[in-house]
């Protein structure tokens, strides 16, 4: 394959979702989520997509409320354990307006697995004797050397899968500091890999230190330049997690619910040209505060 | 002495209960909140070289006090770790057998230790949509010996739980076998007023220990299920002073030298 340069806008990277994508959001949680990218797709207001994740932030209530998504994969959705339960995945839920597939975490990261590896599914010994398995209509396998019964845990393979990195060259090659979520093999299960990195650098810098590449470029589409593009999220070793913009969000979607999660995009989202606005909104004294943060908890 | 264990939350009592059931120079995965808490407060009492591992893919994580994680896939948790991998991986080491202990919450729990953290209700249009399983359920099915730590509540202790999130012993008897699931066995349950573990044949809960000062009708007031009772029903020992300030410490922060009232 050919060195091809691969760096545009968010909103370039955005244009190649299409409504009906299942669209993979890497990092977990509040860690490493590529927000400038969610940004981007929220700001397109794609229809009937699909998400998965392994544990899924309020990033799902924004797609939620702006009636973007009809089916939703991951083993865990929430704010984060100091906000209780997410009244937005939860009004669309009880409502059966949306579909959630629950499947364990383990599960998710096999599912991811299997289609990074180009199998239809992994054997595993989770799940089993589970709800979680009945309602998935996981199936069950028995080994052929051992005669042991084991779950077959289904192939996943996205059609876009959005990632969030520390460093890429612009040929897509992808470095990652701390841990790695299950971002590996989401992105070799995807069809289409767009990723986001703190900083654009040269192959040089790539390749002298080619053990931290954990993506070749020639398992990547698109490379977007996002200085803190997982904010209000954690970068592992750049800036910790903006709480008290958590504590504004949650007590908001409490209140007002899906109204609020609407309300939160217009005014974070789409009334920014990018997501450089949206970061210049915290201000560099709040933005210096969470490198402190981030700072502090790093290995000396 | 007798003023600081006498101003004990629910909380510290249950995550200092637990945290003597962990033995040094084992492999604990722990779930985040109460579950992580009392493994810490083990390192830092009589189990030094306890590992705690975590499912952000953490192995070896010694936390900061006063900086303690509300997620165990975020950096805090990551605080002086000795290795970081990735999440499919860290559950592939608990497959593998390496993990003595598992260490869960629960939101729902039934009388043969199955965990419901999903639904209330059906589980197509929930009454209430819970956040879901996360890696609850590969930590019950995985780990040798699983820990549960909750509230003693009668809506917490349940006959049966509305959705098994994760696997107990499901009906009972050999049914957890006879579903796959080779290893793991459950060990006790910690709550605020007892410690519950289960009765071999039946793999029914079982009332074990009871905390200080707590009778076997108040447990069974908060229980939902009829409850077996042990022939040697044994009087936990109440948290000590050194134990609280532990706790008090990694949840907090390091206490400023206080100067000393005459």
């Amino acid at each position: 394959m050919e060195h091809v340069d691969k760096r545009m806008s968010a909103e370039e990277a955005a244009a190649l979702i299409r409504d009906g994508d299942h669209v993979a959001i890497g990092g977990t949680l509040y860690s490493r989520t590529p927000m400038a990218l969610v940004f981007a797709l929220l700001r397109q207001r794609r229809r009937h997509l699909t998400v998965s994740r392994p544990l899924a932030c309020y990033e799902i209530e924004l797609f939620l409320s702006t009636g973007a998504l009809d089916r939703i994969v991951s083993s865990w959705v929430g704010i984060g354990l100091p906000w209780g339960l997410p009244p937005i995945f939860r009004h669309y839920v009880e409502r059966g307006e949306v579909a959630f597939d629950e499947w364990s975490h383990l599960a998710m990261g096999l599912r991811y697995k299997a289609g990074a590896m180009g199998v239809p599914f992994l054997p595993t010994l989770t799940m089993l004797g589970s709800d979680l398995a009945t309602r998935m209509d996981l199936q069950t396998v028995t080994c052929p050397y051992t005669g042991d019964l084991l779950a077959a845990v289904p192939a996943l393979n996205p059609d876009v899968a959005l990632l969030h990195a520390h460093r890429a060259d612009m040929f897509g090659n992808v470095q990652v500091d701390g841990y790695q979520h299950m971002d590996v093999d989401m992105a070799r299960a995807a069809r289409t890999v767009i990723v986001s990195a703190e900083q654009i650098v040269s192959p040089e810098e790539i390749a002298a230190r080619p053990d931290r590449t954990m993506l070749p470029h020639f398992a990547v589409d698109a490379v977007v330049a996002a200085p803190h593009g997982a904010y209000p999220h954690e970068c592992y070793g750049r800036y910790g997690p903006d709480l008290a913009h958590f504590d504004a969000y949650a007590a908001a979607a409490k209140q007002d619910g899906p109204a609020a999660g609407l309300r939160y995009v217009e005014q974070n989202v789409d009334a920014h040209a990018g997501f450089a606005g949206f970061v210049a909104g915290a201000g560099p004294a709040r933005l210096a505060a969470l490198a402190a943060d981030a700072g502090e908890l790093m290995p000396t | 002495m007798s003023d600081v264990t006498a101003e004990i939350t629910a909380e510290e009592l249950m995550a200092i209960t637990a945290s003597r059931l962990l033995a040094d120079h084992k492999v604990v995965f722990a779930g985040v909140g109460m579950p992580l808490l009392a493994s810490a407060v083990a390192r830092h009492r009589h189990a030094p070289n306890l590992t705690i591992v975590l499912e952000g893919g953490i192995i070896g994580t010694t936390l900061l006090p006063g900086k303690l994680p509300i997620s165990t896939n975020e950096m805090r948790a990551a605080y002086g770790a000795q290795m970081l991998t990735d999440i499919t991986d860290i559950f592939l080491y608990a497959q593998r057998g390496y993990f003595d202990y598992g260490f869960l919450g629960a939101a729902q729990v039934d009388m043969y230790g199955n965990i419901n953290t999903s639904v209330i209700g059906r589980a197509e249009r929930p009454r209430v949509r819970l956040p879901g399983s996360g890696g609850a359920n590969d930590i019950i099915s995985l780990c040798h010996e699983v820990l549960i730590v909750t509230q003693h509540e009668p809506r917490r202790f349940v006959e049966r739980v509305d959705f098994i999130t994760s696997p107990g012993y499901l009906s009972g008897g050999d049914s957890r076998a006879r579903a796959g699931l080779r290893t793991g066995r459950l060990g006790p349950v910690v709550t605020d007023l007892a410690l519950l573990d289960f009765e071999p044949d039946s793999r029914r809960m079982r009332l074990r220990a009871l905390q200080p000062g707590v009778t076997v009708a108040q447990v069974r007031a908060q229980t939902g299920f009829d409850l077996l009772l042990s022939d040697a029903l044994e009087e936990l020992a109440p948290p000590s002073p050194e134990e609280i300030a532990i706790y008090r410490e990694l949840r907090d922060g390091p206490v400023r030298v206080a100067v000393d009232v005459p």
